[in-house]
């Protein structure tokens, strides 16, 4: 009986020292254990404060992109292979949801239809090639659900990824980016200490698509202008852009629709001047794009270039000469518009644009006050709980008072643990394991109290006592954590945070109030005169 | 120390003048909610642009809605909250004001644009010292270089201004100030914060005699989610909770368990149309504690309840639920007494952050408790008369009115 005291004695005291060190780390001094205890209990925005930002990434764009891009690669292997077509465009079903992303070919003659259906096996292996009812010589692309669910997926990892880095080069201190629900798309990014959440939402916002076009024909002063001087038909594979305000108003340019490069290409930018000292970006291109760039450049001496951001001109300049690796954007830019717009260029292009769902931002002195009167409040209702305790049990008070503390202590310690982030609906969940964890030693108690009156003896009555509390106990607790898996399995943020510090709560309370409590009750007693009577 | 000494309380006979009560507040509750069109959402659920804003001195509710009129903000709710002398006040557009998100970000600024104008007096090229962030102070303060450390080398010097710059920012946030300071001097009394330091923040900013606290935008996409979310999920989490009593006592049990829960849920939320507090977020945290609370409480009588007729197979059933909540009745008004100090200190001492969430939390305590003794038992008790095949069929019909006489 010693022995097996001792034995579990030890196994508890090694818990709290483990927790303890989890919580404090290894101080050298008291500013250290400040700082560690700071860093391991991570407080959520709604109590430091900071601006939680939930976005969408509206993926559909992506998917848009690449089939703009096969229906420009079809046009071009129908034409290689020599298959004869009468049209080709896009056909996309937008009432079902998700969209279905279809290309339509018509005019094909039929016996083509072989040749046809090799090449859409062999190059577009995404998409299902099918008849058109009732007409035999027309077909259907039809992008794969899979492979769209894999370019969606892939879109949102890419915007993380393009976020991620625009946060992190703004030096936002311990940014979260992460996924936001199960589906739909949505990311939550969470900043501290950002005073002006527009700047950051532009930042993170802005496509800052650059491509680098040749141009056809302009600047013309509208874009009546432009089409009457093309007989109201751009020319095949062009379009028509806004340019900058020129000195008579605005500008219209037509330029290819394929870019010569695009802010892929880049190797890096930074915020410069020009040579009359106005703020602008240089850019340097990657060996790939540096070599497309210098064979464009080339072989087009003399025409126009356009440095086109977000499908607008902002400078066409003459090609002097051949133009490999570097080159630079100039408008009438802000010194901090420079300075954001390097940034976006340098953290890589969105995959597809993003809409804000919502932002919060809890200023600092509203955080820094819920802390102060939250930790106020904890202690007073800690204090009047234990020491109500002591009062009513006297010495197996203290039995529950250790038992509230070390369950205390191993739930911050398994929050640093696993990274949670405390947060207002977190310490609900505190709370209500407080609450049950009093409730698990008074249930012991009254159920001891019980047996001492039918007239146990008071080893017997200990005994009796745990053995019918812990039914009680575990149908409570187990109920509770069974609700808590549901919510956290279904929730997002804030109901999630509940139940993380509900379950891992109410497990340390299971072995605080059931395994502890019951160590010190057999201490007590296995040290008791024979006899005496039990302080309860 | 005991505060009840074995109770012969009659429960089950004094059990309608308490439904009656849960139903005539239940009635109360809902009829609030039908006259006020459905519950008070705060902006997190019902989406929308709220700004709130602590002034150093009482401000002007008028003078800042005709302000905003001037920026077509017309429809902007604007109100007190708080304590009176802290001056704090939220304005808030709606989403039926204003159509999309965008003009949400618009709203905004429109607000912050208004505040500016009226109690910022701000100076060309500086800033509002009482609107920064530690970043932006100390920004200003490495490139200032007042304390001249720069021969420091450029780690170490930016290291000591950003320490320095959170002090003087926490300082700022701290009461009696609490975000708001009216003269530079006051921040002599931080350390290092010396004359050369307080003359940089003078040169860079200026002090508006108001700060933002809390700004929200809820797009109407997310607000919509979060409600049908909040209401799937406690629905599921009380559906996994009947599941696991049927599986571990009966399915009267766990019914009368949940019709229970579900009434505190009722009830508390008719406490909150009939006061007009909002429903936010934390609210809803603290409902998902009240469900866990009331949950715990119930079980902890049916499981009393459940022993009982294991050890008396003939006692009348009626007679043996009296019997179960007396028994737990100690254990039942200790254990809600402490929960409810520490719900109550929350709720005196925590702050006007969580004031409804820790209100939620003292309704729910009071009821949640109350409902086992009076709804889950009595409902209990109904299904095992009147389900088939219950083991109640085989018990006495009738049960002493009178207390029970002592066993001793």
């Amino acid at each position: 009986m010693e022995m097996k005291i001792k034995g579990r004695a030890i196994f508890i005291g090694i818990v709290m020292v483990v927790c303890l060190l989890g919580i404090i780390g290894f101080p050298k001094n008291f500013q250290e254990l400040k700082d560690n205890v700071r860093n391991r209990i991570r407080m959520g925005l709604d109590l430091k404060g900071g601006t939680h930002l939930v976005l969408q990434v509206q993926v559909e764009d992506a998917v848009n992109i690449t089939a703009d891009q096969v229906l420009e690669r079809l046009q071009d292997e129908l034409k290689a292979k020599n298959i004869p077509y009468a049209d080709a465009q896009k056909a996309d079903d937008t009432q079902v949801q998700p969209p279905k992303h279809r290309v339509a070919v018509k005019g094909v003659a039929q016996e083509r239809a072989t040749d046809l259906q090799t090449l859409a096996s062999e190059q577009f292996s995404d998409w299902e090639l099918s008849r058109m009812p009732g007409d035999a010589t027309s077909w259907m692309l039809t992008l794969k659900t899979t492979a769209a669910a894999n370019i969606r997926n892939q879109a949102l990892l890419q915007a993380m990824n393009t976020i991620r880095n625009r946060v992190d080069q703004l030096g936002v201190t311990e940014p979260t980016i992460a996924e936001y629900g199960q589906r739909d798309y949505e990311l939550v990014v969470e900043l501290p200490s950002v005073d002006d959440p527009t700047r950051v939402k532009d930042i993170i916002q802005s496509t800052a698509l650059l491509e680098l076009k040749l141009v056809q024909d302009g600047p013309f002063s509208s874009r009546e202008s432009a089409l009457a001087a093309h007989g109201g038909i751009l020319p095949p594979d062009t379009q028509l852009l806004p340019g900058p305000m020129g000195q008579n108003g605005e500008t219209w340019y037509v330029v290819n629709r394929v870019a010569a490069v695009t802010g892929r290409d880049l190797s890096g930018a930074e915020p410069s001047h020009d040579t009359s000292g106005r703020p602008d970006v240089n850019f340097t291109l990657a060996r790939d794009g540096a070599a497309r760039f210098g064979r464009v450049t080339s072989a087009n001496v003399g025409k126009l270039l356009a440095v086109v951001l977000d499908n607008r001109v902002y400078e066409a300049a003459t090609i002097q000469s051949q133009i490999t690796d570097r080159g630079e954007i100039t408008g009438s830019f802000t010194p901090q518009k420079v300075q954001d717009l390097a940034l976006v260029l340098r953290s890589g292009a969105l995959p597809a644009s993003i809409k804000y769902l919502s932002e919060e931002t809890v200023g600092p002195s509203l955080g820094a006050d819920s802390i102060r009167h939250g930790v106020v409040a904890c202690i007073v209702g800690f204090a009047a709980i234990m020491a109500f305790m002591l009062i009513y049990y006297r010495g197996a008070g203290i039995n529950a008072d250790l038992a509230l503390i070390l369950n205390l202590i191993i739930l911050i310690a398994a929050l640093g643990y696993f990274g949670a982030v405390l947060t207002l609906p977190g310490i609900a969940g505190v709370i209500l394991t407080v609450g049950m964890g009093v409730d698990s030693n008074v249930l012991i108690f009254e159920r001891i109290r019980e047996e001492l009156r039918l007239g146990k003896a008071v080893g017997a009555a200990v005994a009796g006592g745990f053995e019918h509390a812990f039914v009680t106990i575990i149908d409570t607790h187990v109920t509770t954590i069974v609700s808590a898996a549901i919510l956290f399995t279904f929730g997002t943020g804030p109901i999630r945070g509940f139940a993380v510090t509900l379950t891992i709560g109410l497990l340390a309370n299971l072995f605080t109030s059931v395994f502890v409590s019951r160590v010190i009750f057999d201490y007590v007693l296995s040290r008791r005169q024979k006899g005496a009577e039990l302080s309860i | 120390m005991e505060f009840f000494h074995e109770p012969k309380i009659d429960w089950m006979g004094i059990k309608w003048y308490f439904i009656t009560m849960s139903l005539v507040l239940a009635a109360a509750g809902l009829i609030s909610m039908a006259v006020k069109k459905g519950l008070a959402y705060g902006i997190d659920f019902r989406g929308g642009t709220a700004v709130y804003v602590k002034f150093s001195k009482a401000p002007n509710l008028d003078a800042i809605r005709s302000e905003l009129d001037r920026q077509n903000l017309r429809g902007a709710t604007i109100q007190a909250y708080g304590k009176p002398s802290d001056h704090e006040v939220m304005i808030a557009l709606d989403l039926k004001t204003t159509t999309s998100s965008e003009a949400l970000d618009q709203g905004k600024h429109a607000i912050v644009t208004a505040l500016s104008g009226l109690y910022g007096q701000g100076q060309a090229g500086k800033l509002d010292f009482n609107n920064s962030s530690p970043q932006t102070v100390s920004d200003h303060l490495v490139a200032a270089d007042p304390l001249g450390l720069s021969s420091q080398g450029y780690d170490s010097a930016t290291k000591s201004y950003r320490d320095l710059a959170e002090a003087i920012i926490k300082f700022r946030n701290s009461p009696p100030r609490s975000g708001l300071i009216s003269d530079f001097q006051e921040l002599g009394s931080v350390p290092g914060a010396n004359a050369g330091v307080i003359a940089t923040l003078k040169n860079d900013f200026y002090l508006s005699s108001f700060a933002i606290s809390d700004t929200a935008i809820v797009g109407p996409k997310v607000g919509g989610d979060l409600r049908r979310q909040a209401i799937y999920v406690t629905l599921a989490g009380l559906g996994a909770m009947l599941v696991y009593i049927w599986f571990r006592f009966e399915l009267s049990y766990g019914v009368a368990a949940v019709v229970a829960t579900f009434h505190d849920v009722i009830i508390t939320l008719g406490f909150f149309s009939l006061l007009n507090k909002e429903i936010t977020l934390t609210v809803i945290a603290a409902l998902l504690t009240l469900v866990g609370y009331s949950m715990n409480d119930t079980i902890v009588v049916f499981d009393r309840i459940r022993e009982n007729v294991r050890l008396n197979k003939r006692e009348n059933f009626v007679a043996l639920v009296n019997r179960s909540i007396n028994q737990t009745l100690s254990r039942t008004i200790l254990t809600s007494g402490l929960t409810f100090l520490a719900v109550l200190s929350l709720f005196l001492f925590g702050g006007e952050v969580i004031h409804s969430f820790s209100f939620a939390l003292v309704v729910g305590v009071i009821i949640g408790t109350y409902s086992s003794i009076f709804i889950a038992s009595p409902v209990l008790v109904f299904f095992q008369q009147r389900l088939p095949g219950s083991a109640v069929a085989a018990r006495p019909k009738s049960y002493p009115r009178e207390p029970v006489p002592a066993r001793r």
